[in-house]
């Protein structure tokens, strides 16, 4: 898990650096500070389980499975990226990990997600479906349609909510009213908070709500406490109108998810300062390799613009 | 073979009971579409053979029951999502345009969202303003939708198999009215491909190029003009998209003039896009 939460940070920090270099076409949402999210999420996940992902889609991606090289093609429009360049940032899928894509509609995969339960359980495949969103979703009415069937029907999904205060550049405070889960509750629907930094935490609510769907019980509603350390977008640099500077350095310095992690390893002597050294310097490797991979592959030729439109 | 002759909502629910019986993949989601068969009935009986595990009703949540509906076709099912009136198509077009239509794009070719959704239109059942609109329009424009309007009951059943058998998401729509139009439609198994428009009458003089509803009345229009000595060519393109723009054009040349006639809004809509075609291609 830890490897995993580095390679997501890794690879954020290096589509920023695409961005600034203006080598990436559009913008990016970076995933930074949430790692333990995803990763705790998916690794409580078989591959066959579904996930949908949101505009802030790169740690799900790649905590469901994908790897690092096709991701940053995608990113840049590539041949070789996972959609073929088609994709791009907001909407990154890989149906073979699972993941039925990033969706540039807030909460816009709501419906997605609980059907894909709807078919795991018509089909009796066991699957389970992962819903990804920001609390900024339940500004949507959609969520509140499909949650209440999901209960009705006890579909086994799991929304997850990720809390990290910030609708783009407005603080959840300021736009929902009540308590999160008190939304979800309302349907009937289980639900559990958890602080989003720490991915153990994460991961062991997340198993047993799987185990729960799987068990025919229904969906479920998880809360994650978690913190964004860019902005809004890559683009959104002056942001202290919206959020002070202090509470993003006390949040990195006291709260970061690898951080937590890497002092619970070593505290509980399950590994040392050079093994996470190791792994950083992997990660590290494996992330320059993916760009240089994804910056050297080829573009789409110009009639593929027209393809794919109709299966 | 003895022509046998049913009603557009008969011809609608066999086609929906023969692939259901074909596919079990196929099931149908929507409000009021089981014991109730819907407001209009054409569903009568369906939940009967197929139970509620297929015929499946919903709260009154269209946003909700066709984005479930998309994702369960991303999924290895095929929907047929009921939105009761085309009206209601309004509440759901994130989930068409936004999600259904671009899902193959996005993910350069590899997921597939083979769902249909039934929907009315036509003004003819005086429910006013919210339940009386035409937006067929709307979805013909957007790509990666494919859209049906079927005018007779052989047209209607032998579309809407074609519809579910389609790996594209589908939009079809019925004319209120329509329903209990009867036509003849044969017992045996058959489809009509998508982007193969119908002469429902042939004619030398003039061209009326007739939509869903306005076939019957192309064709009583017809009638009077037979009366006065104008022989008129009925022609239905019976899918806006894929339109088969080369027999409309192959029409208007041979009668070197063409009206089209849509219930749909006249400003940026179907008629203008047919006649757009005509005006390219024949003259």
């Amino acid at each position: 898990m830890y490897q995993q939460m580095a390679k997501i940070r890794a690879f954020e920090e290096q589509v920023n650096e695409l961005y600034k270099s203006a080598k990436m076409p559009g913008l990016a949402h970076l995933y930074s500070g949430e790692e333990a999210v995803a990763v705790g999420v998916c690794e409580a996940l078989q591959k066959t389980d579904y996930i949908t992902s949101t505009h802030r889609g790169h740690g799900h991606c790649l905590a469901k499975g994908a790897s690092v090289d096709r991701m940053f093609a995608e990113l840049l429009g590539k041949e070789a990226g996972y959609c073929k360049g088609k994709g791009g940032s907001m909407h990154i899928a890989d149906p073979d990990s699972g993941n039925l894509g990033a969706n540039a509609i807030v909460g816009g995969s709501a419906g997605i997600a609980t059907g894909a339960a709807f078919s795991a359980k018509m089909r009796k495949s066991n699957q389970v479906a992962v819903c990804f969103f920001g609390e900024g979703a339940l500004g949507q009415g959609l969520l509140y349609e499909v949650m209440n069937m999901a209960s009705l029907w006890k579909l086994p999904v799991i929304y997850v909510c990720e809390n990290n205060l910030y609708n783009e550049y407005t603080h959840h405070s300021e736009t929902t009213a009540g308590e999160l889960v008190a939304r979800a509750q309302a349907f009937g629907i289980h639900t559990e908070i958890v602080d989003g930094q720490d991915v153990h935490g994460v991961y062991a609510a997340t198993q047993q709500l799987v185990e729960r769907a799987r068990r025919g019980e229904g969906p479920a509603f998880l809360q994650c406490n978690t913190y964004r350390y860019y902005g809004h977008h890559v683009g959104d640099i002056n942001r202290a109108y919206y959020r002070p500077k202090d509470e993003e350095e006390e949040w990195k310095a006291k709260r970061d998810p690898l951080t937590k992690l890497a002092e619970r390893l070593i505290a509980g002597k399950l590994t040392d300062q050079k093994i996470l050294d190791r792994i950083q310097a992997e990660v590290q490797i494996e992330i320059e390799s993916g760009v240089a991979f994804a910056l050297n592959a080829p573009f789409p030729d110009v009639h593929e613009v027209d393809e794919d439109v109709y299966a | 073979m003895p022509e046998r002759e049913i009603t557009f909502a008969e011809a609608i629910r066999e086609a929906l009971a023969e692939e259901m019986r074909r596919d079990s993949r196929v099931f149908i989601v929507g409000e009021d579409v089981a014991e109730a068969g819907t407001p209009f009935k054409v569903l009568s009986g369906l939940v009967e053979e197929f139970g509620k595990d297929r015929v499946i009703d919903t709260p009154i949540s269209e946003p909700g029951f066709t984005g479930i509906g998309v994702g369960a076709a991303m999924t290895g099912v095929r929907p047929v999502v009921d939105i009761m009136f085309g009206d209601f198509l309004t509440l759901t077009m994130d989930q068409i345009v936004n999600q259904a239509a671009k899902v193959h794009y996005m993910s350069g070719g590899k997921m597939k969202v083979p769902i249909v959704f039934r929907t009315t239109l036509g003004a003819t059942r005086r429910s006013a303003a919210q339940h009386s609109q035409s937006l067929h329009a709307w979805v013909s424009h957007v790509p990666g939708l494919k859209v049906a309007i079927p005018s007779t009951p052989y047209d209607a059943k032998g579309l809407l198999k074609t519809a579910i058998r389609d790996d594209n998401p589908v939009v079809f729509f019925e004319d209120k009215l329509s329903y209990k139009l009867k036509g003849n439609v044969p017992a045996e198994e058959y489809t009509i491909p998508f982007g193969v428009a119908d002469i429902k009458r042939k004619g030398d003089d003039i061209t009326l190029v007739a939509t869903s509803s306005m076939v019957q009345v192309a064709l009583a229009a017809a009638e009077l003009l037979n009366g006065v000595g104008i022989s008129a060519e009925v022609i239905d393109p019976r899918t806006t998209f894929p339109l088969d723009k080369s027999a409309l054009i192959e029409s208007a040349k041979k009668t070197s003039r063409a009206i089209v006639i849509d219930e749909g809004y006249e400003r940026y809509g179907v008629t203008a896009e047919i006649a757009s075609v005509i005006a390219d291609g024949a003259f």
